[in-house]
């Protein structure tokens, strides 16, 4: 195994860079729930706003050649995992130019070179090949580690129990990030679970658990290094519980009819990471508003990009079925 | 030439893969020490070793799965899904994920994964180790759907699903793993598509998969003493479908029969009747008739599993139909 550098923490400079990303992130589904609204982007939506400080935390600390599997909310993983917001968004405008060239959309982006291998649309799909992956780079020796993000809501999934079982029972070089919002869909911790502290169902397999605030990034970031040093250095699977909270509805057009508004609102005050990072970097007015007004140029550039994108043929579908 | 039964047919193309690429690796339940519920896989945990010939728990999602995300990595695995039936609990990972992810990715990932199952009646194990669940799978777009019927083909076959780049779905039948049959000295990769014609014949051609390979070609022996001339064709892999050596068959003999062991009904011979009747519909001088067992979940006591069942008998009867000869 390589010996992998120890760097735990980000300096300053890294923190303004994380910053910039999470708003980037932000800034652009913000962008996909306008354009949606206004009837240009097909299909349903599933915005991650709220949830920025664990997709860039984690993305960031990963290691060239390692892969991750993101769930139905993965627009952010995906720009975290460094696809262009472009190729991002010309997906979700169903253009040849996007990161999955239209077939797949916003539950299925790809981007195999970046080392994105798939978004899943089915709850804890993506776990197995998650360990799966992980197995492959063990039994080649290689120094990569496959990440899968999932919510709460997955912990009840079969795919969950199986193949966290078969990653600890087989020390594979996997990372199981759950990304604890406390909402599966409209259906809150206490309805879908019987135990508040889901880590205890990682434990119950014997795998090393890790939590962490999953609003501040630099902790998320620290937290998954850490795992992912263990992972990589053959210990064996960790599972990084990361306590995050969703801004928004399910999806967008959610009435969260289910949700009470005045929680919502407090912690959309309180618990947004990119005001938390923002606040403990001190920045000022005038600094966020340049980098605001940046990202936004980005994510209306992508919607230029996307709008100018090629459709693809109707007879194009008959394509991709076999290699 | 060598004679080796199915079961060792299976073992020699996955241990001759083995053996010539790392790649290659085997995993499922009770595979290592026990060789597999069925010994397919015997010996091969001695060759070569506990990480390539891998148990895994009772768990076929996730080795299902595992096996996907390990040849989305550039691996060649093959997963022993212990019984058909059991494919049911792997077919998430199989339908929605396997066979979709070249597609929903726009071409950007290959799946050269191989699901081995086995299944099949005629030994009482009741309903949920006997069924035949082929038509699920060629249902399925992204999938290939392998079935072989002799120790040559499953060999030959069983190669080309390891070397393809796609997810193959690979049945074998649990009452063929004895039978013998000889094969070439050095492993012939038959290709995937391709029918074989078992027996040639001028009056009625029989399409038949598995385990009705051999009761059709015993039907066909019987046909002819008197005096009807069956020709028996095993199209081996169902998806994709060896459309044109069928329709061929057919404009020759101007009759057909489909026999397969999973239930008739909605089973895969009404999309080779539907092919037929549509490709071939000139050239027909009968209905075309469908063996297959009867709509009901396989039942335990050996009377009721054998009627429902069909048998070289069920064949011969059809082929009668299609001549209209009184039985």
């Amino acid at each position: 195994m390589a010996k992998v550098e120890a760097k735990t923490t980000l300096a300053k400079g890294d923190l303004q860079d994380v910053l910039r990303e999470m708003l980037l992130i932000r800034r652009f589904e913000e962008k996909v729930e306008e354009r949606f609204r206004a009837g240009e982007l097909p299909g349903f939506l599933h915005v991650a706003i709220g949830q920025e400080a664990c997709a860039v935390g984690v993305c960031r600390a990963l290691e060239e050649g390692d892969v991750i599997a993101s769930t139905h909310r993965a627009h952010g993983h995906t720009l975290a995992k460094g696809t262009h917001p472009n190729e991002l968004m010309a997906e979700l405008y169903g253009k040849q130019e996007g990161c999955s060239h239209g077939y797949g959309g916003s539950m299925h982006l790809y981007d195999v070179e970046r080392g994105n291998i798939g978004a899943n649309a089915v709850v804890g799909g993506g776990l197995p090949q998650i360990t799966g992956a992980a197995l492959a780079f063990q039994m080649r020796g290689e120094p990569r580690v496959a990440v899968a993000f999932f919510g709460d809501g997955a912990t009840n999934i079969g795919t969950f129990h199986e193949a966290l079982n078969l990653a600890q029972l087989w020390k594979v070089p996997a990372v199981f990030v759950l990304e604890d919002n406390k909402w599966a869909e409209s259906t809150p911790e206490l309805q879908h679970s019987p135990i508040r502290d889901l880590s205890d169902r990682a434990k119950a397999f014997g795998m090393k658990t890790m939590k962490v605030d999953g609003q501040d990034v630099e902790a998320v970031y620290k937290t998954a290094r850490q795992a992912l040093e263990y992972a990589r250095s053959g210990k064996g699977p960790v599972f990084v519980h990361v306590d995050c909270v969703r801004l928004h509805g399910h999806y967008i057009g959610d009435p969260q009819v289910y949700r009470d508004k005045d929680e919502a609102r407090k912690l959309a005050e309180t618990r947004d990471p990119i005001t938390l990072l923002r606040t403990k970097l001190g920045v000022s007015d005038e600094d966020f508003e340049e980098m605001d007004a940046e990202v936004t140029e980005i994510v209306e550039a992508s919607v230029e990009f996307s709008k100018n994108g090629t459709d693809p043929a109707p007879e194009d579908a008959l394509k991709n079925v076999y290699a | 030439m060598p004679e080796l039964s199915y079961r060792e047919a299976v073992r020699d193309a996955l241990s001759q893969a083995m053996r010539q690429d790392n790649d290659v690796f085997i995993m499922g339940e009770d595979i290592a020490e026990m060789g597999g519920s069925m010994g397919v896989t015997a010996g091969m945990v001695d060759e070569f070793g506990p990480e390539r010939v891998r148990n895994t728990p009772i768990s076929e999602m996730a080795l299902a799965g595992a096996a996907i995300g390990a040849a989305v990595q550039g691996m060649r695995p093959v997963a022993e899904i212990m019984y058909e039936d059991f494919m049911t609990l792997a077919s998430e990972q199989i339908v929605n994920q396997a066979a979709k992810h070249r597609y929903m990715s726009g071409g950007q990932i290959k799946v050269p994964v191989v699901f081995r199952t086995q299944g099949g009646a005629g030994w009482s194990p009741g309903a949920q180790h006997a069924q035949q669940l082929e038509a699920w799978f060629v249902h399925i777009p992204g999938l290939k759907v392998v079935f072989p019927s002799t120790p040559e083909d499953v060999r030959g076959l069983l190669w080309s699903s390891i070397y393809d780049d796609n997810p193959v779905v690979f049945f074998e039948h649990r009452t063929l793993y004895g039978i013998k049959g000889d094969v070439p000295e050095e492993i012939e990769p038959i290709p995937i598509g391709k029918a074989r014609v078992h027996r040639e014949g001028e009056d009625v051609t029989v399409i038949a998969t598995g385990r009705m390979v051999h009761e059709s070609l015993a039907a066909a022996a019987e046909a002819e003493k008197e005096g009807i001339s069956v020709e028996v064709v095993d199209p081996r892999t169902l998806q994709p479908l060896d459309e044109e050596t069928l329709v061929a068959s057919v404009k020759k003999t101007n009759r057909a029969v489909v026999a397969h062991e999973a239930v008739t009904r909605m089973g895969f011979g009404a999309e080779v009747a539907a092919v037929l009747q549509y490709k071939a519909f000139d050239w027909l001088d009968a209905p075309i008739e469908r063996v297959g067992a009867r709509f009901t979940p396989i039942p335990f006591a050996p009377v009721m599993e054998s009627f429902v069942i069909p048998h070289a008998s069920t064949v011969l009867e059809a082929v009668y139909r299609t001549v209209n000869k009184k039985t």
